[in-house]
């Protein structure tokens, strides 16, 4: 575990990147780690990851099956809005942990 | 974590029909495109079953000839068991009532998670000739069928595994 600062704002993380307490996260930092990840947040990024933060706060677990269900948007815009490994990069930039979910 | 030779593509070849074989190539495949790797998935034989549109989500489990199907609490399935009529369908009902807890989607809806990431989804010439199969008896969403040369074609490149289910 190691503090980061982000917009100004000291964060602990782990040696993945991922925030170690949640609460610590602002949108000004989601912003910075999201560029970090090559990723410009616009208000569908924050709609989703405010989905999964919610999610993730119930302790309920994440699954991209989960994204569909969600309401916000569909899963092949999941994928458009964080390319690559979406749920790892949406939970990185959200400020929780990494899925631990095979699915 | 960063590697130095990192999986690129991974080309899934489905063979068999059963709920079991079908998932294991759902599931990896799902998994692959979630991190971001191109997947094809191949589906040939029996497991062409996964990929024909009426049979995709009525898929079964073996009763009989399974060693390791137990009964509720633990105990060995007895293979005289298996031949019981509904026995099958109850025990397949079973197993995808308890992926369904895990929120393991039915076959059509983990196909469509995977496609809508980018994976491809392939038949086999051979097997889809020797079942009498048309493409439209085929879910919507599959690329194309291939030969087997044209697999390895698809199946190429550097950082790319094929891997049988």
């Amino acid at each position: 575990m190691a503090p980061k600062t982000y917009a100004g704002i000291t964060v602990d993380v782990n040696e993945e990147g991922y925030l170690t307490n949640s609460s610590q996260w602002t949108k000004e930092v989601a912003v910075e780690i999201a560029k970090e990840e090559g990723i410009t947040l616009t208000e569908q990024h924050f709609a989703i990851m405010e989905f999964l933060r919610n999610k993730h706060n119930k302790g309920e677990a994440l699954s991209i099956r989960s994204i569909n269900h969600s309401g916000v948007i569909d899963v092949k815009t999941f994928y458009q809005l964080f390319p690559g490994a979406p749920l790892k990069k949406a939970t990185k930039i959200a400020g929780i942990p990494k899925p631990a979910s095979c699915i | 974590m960063e590697q130095k030779y990192p999986i690129k593509k991974v080309n899934i070849i489905c063979a068999k029909g059963a709920i079991e074989d079908v998932y294991a190539t759902l599931i990896l495949g799902n998994g692959a495109v979630m991190e971001g790797i191109k997947t094809n998935l191949f589906f040939t034989f029996f497991g062409l079953d996964a990929i024909v549109k009426n049979r995709m989500d009525k898929l079964h489990t073996a009763v009989v000839g399974n060693p390791a199907l137990r009964l509720p609490g633990g105990m060995r399935m007895p293979t005289l068991l298996g031949v019981i009529p509904g026995m099958e369908a109850f025990t397949s009902w079973m197993m995808k009532s308890q992926m369904a807890k895990l929120d393991i989607p039915p076959v059509s809806e983990f196909l469509d998670l995977i496609t809508a990431g980018g994976g491809k989804v392939y038949a086999c010439k051979l097997a889809m000739d020797m079942f009498k199969f048309k493409k439209e008896d085929l879910w919507d969403q599959v690329s194309s069928i291939l030969t087997v040369g044209e697999f390895y074609e698809l199946a190429g490149g550097e950082g790319s595994q094929i891997i049988f289910t």
